[in-house]
């Protein structure tokens, strides 16, 4: 690990001043992620401006009945939150599918969604890697990909993103709130990961010396939520493919619904197709196979990974089965 | 320009003794702990959050003291199983590991009593697992029972090679129950 000099940030605008005055400086959350990567040696910054004692510390209900999630709530925190519990119960089931115990009170909700993909070529600096390294190559597309994207992907790159919560927060509409070097802005959580075209370098629309400050949560929507997570072991273990899911029937008809699924792109991807081809039809397994059928055509699986597209439908299929049957008659978890 | 500082006074003050340290800026808490203040109870498995082994109690909450940089927990309250006994008398965690065998190399072992000592906590004060039944998230939240399942889920991140984990399973049940 490179030596590096250290600050720690008494307040927002000072963290980001000293990270947009040092080209090697980077923001440092509870560091389960960078410290990681730094051992590695696939990050090096020369200064680390810790944002962890920053008090962006909040849950808060907003006025519009959403929920305001300050950056630094860490993650066991965030899940166990009474209010995530019972009104956002896929938020809180995705950040307890995620990691370990001992991570998750460590990881912060900023950090979560700024960790890097685990795509073992980007893990080992010994090899090419187009997102670490721009132009030298993508080893995974013809070499290891089993764990890797079969949505969105490029001739450029193909990881995913490992994030279980930012699954669950793009089914639930949430919305990132930063803050930089130019002012404040606010992107909307789906818009907030890339797809890696040719610049798999950048996972997400931050700029440099942007500091996510929050999420926000609009009202939680009618209907039950859920999130469901396919591993290599009961836990402890990144997604293979996973789904977060909304659903409210009324009299048998799907009358509104949310869809993403986790471990199948460079993003939390949304299934605007399906929730298209569900709104208004008949809340029965055969709508739920085919929206997420047509949802899943456009997957290009790699050599080693076709059978995460099988995967994923069936954990979708399952899911909103169970979102859909009354309330003690399957088990929404 | 002067060359950035990359090394810091660190104060930590672990199983109740303050130590004040000169470290580099690249040193965990791991690190410190066995390297610098001679406390080899917290073991480096991997080093990278994989196995658990490293576990111990920062401010009360269980972590990986592996990915914890040091000079980031300035003036933190660490407990480590050198910590956990009072004198000669074993921590009842201890003692239940004994009596149980839950281990046989006992390298992961530091690691699964501070994280039995965390998680015990975690579910005294209500917090959730992915098993837990999500009808009981009342607002208040009450603790949560260990059932075997919820004490596997809760302990995932700490690994056993030897696979000691059904007794490490019913030590922790013994304990809770
Ligand atoms: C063994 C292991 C297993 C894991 N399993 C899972 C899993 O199953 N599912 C899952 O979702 N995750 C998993 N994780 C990943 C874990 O969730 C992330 O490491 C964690 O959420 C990152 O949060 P952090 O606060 O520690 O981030 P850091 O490591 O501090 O930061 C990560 C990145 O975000 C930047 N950053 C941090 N905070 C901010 C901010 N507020 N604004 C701007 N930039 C910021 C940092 O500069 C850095 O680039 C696992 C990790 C490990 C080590
Ligand atoms: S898939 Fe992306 S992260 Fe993995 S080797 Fe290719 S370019 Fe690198
Ligand atoms: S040494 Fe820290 S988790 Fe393995
Ligand atoms: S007792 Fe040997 S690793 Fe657990």
């Amino acid at each position: 690990m490179r030596a590096f000099a250290y600050e720690r940030a008494g307040g927002v605008d000072e963290a980001i001043a000293a990270v947009a005055a040092s080209p090697g400086g980077m923001f440092l959350g509870g560091g389960t992620n960078l410290v990681d990567l730094m051992k590695l040696g696939v990050a090096s910054p020369g200064l680390l401006v810790d944002i962890g004692r920053l008090p962006l510390t909040e849950v808060r209900e907003t006025p519009d009945g959403g929920l305001h999630i300050g950056a630094n709530v860490r993650n066991s925190d965030l899940a166990a939150h009474p209010a995530v519990r019972s009104r956002y119960p896929a938020l809180s089931q995705a950040v307890l599918a995620g990691a370990s115990g001992q991570i998750r009170n460590t990881a912060t909700t900023g950090g979560n969604l700024l960790q890097r993909t685990r795509c073992l070529y980007f893990q080992d600096v010994a090899k090419p890697c187009n997102k670490r390294e721009p132009g030298s190559g993508c080893p995974a597309r013809e070499g290891v990909h089993r764990d890797l994207a079969v949505l969105g992907h490029s001739p450029m790159c193909v990881a995913t993103h490992p994030s279980d919560m930012a699954v669950a927060l793009a089914a639930l509409d949430a919305v990132v709130h930063l803050r930089g070097p130019g002012g404040e802005r606010t992107v909307p959580l789906c818009d907030f990961h890339r797809l890696p075209g040719d610049e798999p370098q950048r996972d997400t629309v931050i700029e440099p010396a942007e500091l996510v400050v929050a999420v926000g949560l609009p009202a939680p929507p009618a209907g039950r939520s859920a999130y469901r997570k396919a591993r290599d072991r009961a836990s402890y273990a990144f997604a293979l493919a996973s789904v977060a899911a909304v659903l409210d029937v009324r009299a048998g008809v799907v009358e509104e619904v949310r869809l993403a699924f986790g471990g199948l792109a460079h993003k939390p991807w949304r299934a605007r197709v399906a929730e298209e081809a569900l709104r208004g039809a008949p809340a029965t397994e055969e709508s739920f196979a085919r929206a997420a059928e047509a949802e899943l055509a456009a997957a290009e699986p790699l050599r080693e990974n076709g059978f995460k597209v099988r995967l994923a439908r069936n954990l979708a299929v399952r899911m909103l089965g169970d979102l859909a049957a009354p309330a003690g008659e399957g088990s929404a978890s | 320009m002067e060359p950035p500082e990359t090394t810091s006074t660190v104060t930590l003050r672990v199983n109740g003794v303050q130590h004040s340290l000169d470290l580099d800026h690249r040193t965990t808490v791991l690190d410190a702990l066995r390297e610098h203040l001679g406390l080899t109870g917290a073991k480096k498995g991997c080093d990278h959050a994989q196995c658990g082994a490293c576990t111990v109690l920062v401010d009360g909450r269980r972590t990986n003291s592996c990915l914890l940089l040091a000079v980031a927990h300035d003036g933190a309250e660490v407990t480590t199983v050198e910590g956990l006994a009072e004198g000669d008398a074993l921590h009842p965690l201890q003692a239940a590991f004994l009596e149980r065998d839950g281990f046989q190399c006992g390298y992961c072992t530091p690691g699964q009593l501070c994280s039995a000592l965390g998680m015990i906590a975690e579910a005294g004060a209500g917090a959730p697992s992915l098993v837990t039944p999500p009808a009981e998230a009342a607002l208040s939240p009450a603790p949560v029972p260990l059932s075997p399942e919820e004490i596997r889920e809760r302990m995932s991140g700490n690994l056993c090679r030897c696979g000691a984990y059904g007794n490490i399973v019913a030590a922790i049940e013994d304990v809770t129950r």
